[in-house]
């Protein structure tokens, strides 16, 4: 199997870069072409179920698409262009939500809920071993504990 | 004349899931061993008549009689036989016939095989069994019917979405269901043990089998169906945290959870209340999945019925029954004897931990996927929660919980050595390391990340091996008695090691396909070439063809490799007369464990064609990974210590028999 990886690796590197969605609608410069089909894979498809305009051969798919390689060919940001694209289709165009008021619970509750279950499981712990063991933990165990529980935490860009 | 019988068995269904919900639990409140006896009764009647009301559907369809309506709707003269059968559960009634018929078969199994359990944990499960089973045989007879007939009777019906005419319809939602469905076996025993107010070690040992055989047959069924949207699709994705796939990969976190706390309640007696709390959620986010799907309240790629009426039917049912098991929970839980003490470092310690990871998931997961249900409908405001959103979060979440996961087996119960555990695993980390340092030198390029979660991978199998070995003594003993051992130990030590593997195969799969796929779209004239992965495609022209119901137009493609002809591949675009409805239907070489897939576009003026061409590395391990995972939840099932008050034929006596013999 992993002979089978070191081939698959080789494969890969022999390949050519990835082109775009149709081929007349691919940008020259394959740089921006990878910009643009990273922003596409973050909008969605308006009239599609679940499908970003990355994957959609829906017509309004194919406009946006083609609206998103017009605003970087004109030397937008990436910022710049969700910025317009959202100014023109609503906030349902974003398939990840930006950080909001309406949005905080959406972020916030895998952070809240790890948290909350890690407080209440390190409570639980100390409670149990208190009554059973007779001591507190130890140094070591706690810094343990703390590496458990405390550091491996998903991290806080959404909560910030 | 032959379908008003089997739609009277239906109601007949109805009328005994109503005596097996009612009279057990008069028993086991008087303490009358007669009425309690009814149970098993009861639910065996039911399933027969479940299993003759779903045949007579079947017949309907194999004999495409269109005064059915249901029948008319679905299903065409034309179709393939295979497609008519599997076309029964194709539709919203179809299906919700299935799911009865695959609940009434699990409270036939705890009749047969549960003749182990006390006579009052029997009696109340398969009372619960009943409540759930009138409450769908209800839901179907008065919201979706399958046996209303049309007079008159059309000549010919309105066909199977195209999409669905595909042998993964014969084989996901049965497994997916058996999945799904089998842990209301596991709910019934918390309800049951909520309603006794005695809960042991011994019920966690009663619960277990029921649990893997669900989580095996859930894993198998997503499994199925992700690789089914893969080849179906035409455009090459394996999971698109679409509502629907979310609705089967909740309970499958949670069910995950269970297993894993219930391993620790059985053997240490610890995590009781919290063991008896996940049974409830796992069938409840089966539940809650149910309603998402069936009630139309979402739209997907997936959804092939919406009918907002039957939405309101479903949500009492969820209310009643998740808002009854909670209050019972809240009520009778405190009663429950908390168990076996435990310091944080130890393997109940790890296995809280996978449960922390892994109910937050399935938390995160619900609240990504109806967020903007409940958005919408409070404030009117529209957003979208996509993959970007999921892949971010749940990618996150992940991380610590695959570190963890080959430690877990490595920690002692009551009070483990981490350092211990860490130091055993060097040897893993090191494989890890290296092999992703090895794939890096050869491959080159690529983002970082990438080949951390490789080596992430990796370090999961080697973690694996390193356990069985650990507990074989290899090192410590002669090799011919760490063999010897290595024979010897339990299934469920087998089955963790086996299960663990397959997620690290996941793992090195899912993260060579993103970080390493290469896609190309090209226009192509017959004679044109594109290359990928290696090999190069020449695009040998188009044939048009003509299938029992539908027309459709396939490309040639010769694939080589350094000027030699290896393999060749037709790819196709159908169009289905009936719903005037096109599919693509991929061209896929596979090599090794990783595929090609191609693709076909639309026509351009000039008589060239739009191809999309993808060089898939390692995608199977995707997949293979799943299967090694059920796999592992088979062979733990069928460990010996299992045994009592597990399901068992003459087959497991036997198996276990030779087991014994060969120790």
């Amino acid at each position: 199997m992993i002979r089978k990886l070191f081939l698959a690796a080789v494969f890969v590197l022999s390949a050519i870069p990835a082109l775009a969605v149709n081929p007349d609608e691919v940008l020259s410069d394959p740089a921006l072409e990878a910009r643009a089909r990273a922003l596409s894979a973050q909008l969605r498809c308006m009239v599609c179920q679940n499908q970003s305009i990355d994957d959609s051969n829906a017509e309004l798919a194919r406009d946006l698409r083609l609206l998103v390689r017009e605003r970087i060919s004109g030397g937008d940001s990436d910022e710049a262009v969700i910025e317009y694209v959202v100014s023109r289709y609503g906030e349902f165009v974003l398939l990840k939500p930006r950080l909001k008021p309406e949005t905080l619970l959406l972020w916030g509750a895998p952070i809240v809920l790890f948290l909350g279950g890690a407080i209440a499981m390190a409570l639980f712990v100390r409670r149990r071993s208190g009554q059973a063991v007779g001591e507190p933990l130890t140094a070591d165990e706690k810094t343990a504990l703390e590496r458990i529980v405390g550091t491996d935490r998903p991290d806080g860009r959404a909560g910030s | 004349m032959i379908i008003e019988i089997g739609h009277y068995a239906l109601i007949l269904v109805l009328a005994t899931s109503i005596v097996q919900s009612l009279l057990p639990l008069a028993g086991t409140l008087r303490n009358d061993p007669a009425l309690m006896a009814v149970a098993p009764a009861a639910a065996t009647a039911g399933f027969l008549l479940t299993l003759f009301s779903f045949f007579v559907l079947t017949f309907a369809y194999v004999t495409s009689d269109f005064s059915v309506r249901n029948v008319w709707e679905n299903s065409h003269s034309l179709k393939p036989m295979i497609y008519k059968v599997s076309g029964v559960w194709g539709n919203h009634e179809g299906s919700m016939m299935l799911w009865l018929l695959i609940l009434a078969f699990f409270s036939a199994l705890v009749a047969t095989f549960g003749g182990n359990l006390p006579d009052r944990l029997k009696a109340n499960v398969l009372a619960v069994q009943g409540w759930i089973t009138a409450a769908f045989a209800l839901f179907i007879l008065l919201t979706s019917n399958p046996f209303l007939r049309l007079d008159p009777a059309p000549g010919e019906g309105k066909d199977l979405n195209p999409i669905l005419q595909d042998v993964g319809l014969a084989i996901h939602p049965p497994l997916l269901y058996l999945g799904y469905v089998g842990f209301s076996v596991c709910f019934s025993f918390a309800i049951a043990a909520l309603i006794d107010g005695r809960i042991d070690a011994a019920w966690a040992r009663w619960v277990r089998p029921w649990a893997l055989m669900a989580w095996s047959f859930l894993t198998a069924g997503i499994a199925m169906g992700s690789y089914w949207a893969y080849y179906e699709l035409g455009w090459g994705g394996w999971w698109f945290w679409d509502p629907v796939e979310n609705a089967s990969f909740m309970p499958w976190l949670a069910g995950t959870a269970l297993l894993h706390s219930a391993l620790v309640m059985e053997k240490r007696e610890a995590l009781k209340i919290w063991t008896v709390l996940l049974a409830i959620l796992t069938f409840s986010l089966s539940l809650l999945g149910t309603f998402l799907v069936r009630s139309g309240v979402l739209t997907s790629v997936h959804a092939f019925a919406t009918d907002p009426t039957r939405g309101v039917f479903i949500l009492a049912i969820l209310i009643v029954f998740i808002g009854g098991a909670l209050s019972l929970f809240a009520f009778r839980a405190p009663a429950l004897k908390a168990g076996g003490l435990f310091a944080p470092m130890s393997r109940e310690g790890a296995l809280v931990f996978n449960n922390l990871i892994l109910t937050t998931a399935a938390a995160t997961v619900l609240t990504g996927t109806l967020y903007p249900l409940v958005l919408e409908s409070l404030t009117g405001e529209k957003i979208s929660v996509g993959a970007p959103f999921f892949n971010m979060t749940f990618g996150l979440l992940m991380v610590p919980l695959l570190l963890a996961v080959p430690f877990g087996p490595l920690l002692a119960w009551k009070r483990g050595d981490i350092l211990a555990a860490g130091q055993r695993l060097f040897a893993a980390v090191g494989v890890g390391l290296a092999l992703a340092a090895i794939v890096q030198w050869m491959h080159g390029g690529g983002p970082v990340l990438a080949y951390f979660g490789l080596a992430l991978g990796f370090y999961m199998l080697a973690g694996s091996v390193t356990d069985l070995a650990l507990r074989a003594g290899v090192g410590k003993v002669s090799a011919g008695i760490a063999r010897k051992r290595l024979f010897g130990l339990p299934g469920s030590a087998f089955g963790t090691a086996l299960a663990h593997f397959g997620v690290g195969v996941t793992v090195i799969g899912v993260v060579a396909v993103t970080a390493f796929e290469t896609e190309h779209v090209v226009e192509m004239k017959p004679g044109a070439t594109v290359s990928a992965g290696g090999y190069t495609l020449t695009f040998d022209g188009i044939r048009q063809g003509r299938g029992p119901n539908y027309t459709e137009e396939s490309g040639h493609f010769s694939i080589s490799r350094g000027g030699v002809k290896t393999s060749e591949v037709w790819s196709s675009k159908r169009l289905y007369t009936a719903r005037r409805m096109p599919t693509t239907e991929a061209g896929i070489r596979t090599f090794g464990l990783s595929q090609l897939y191609v693709s076909l576009g639309d026509h351009m003026g000039d008589g060239g064609i739009v191809v999309r061409v993808w060089w898939k590395p390692m995608i199977l391990c995707i997949w293979l990974g799943a299967l090694i995972m059920m796999a592992g939840g088979a062979v733990s099932l069928f460990d010996r210590r299992l045994r009592i008050g597990a399901p068992q034929g003459a087959r497991t006596t036997k198996a276990a028999a030779r087991l014994e013999a060969a120790e």
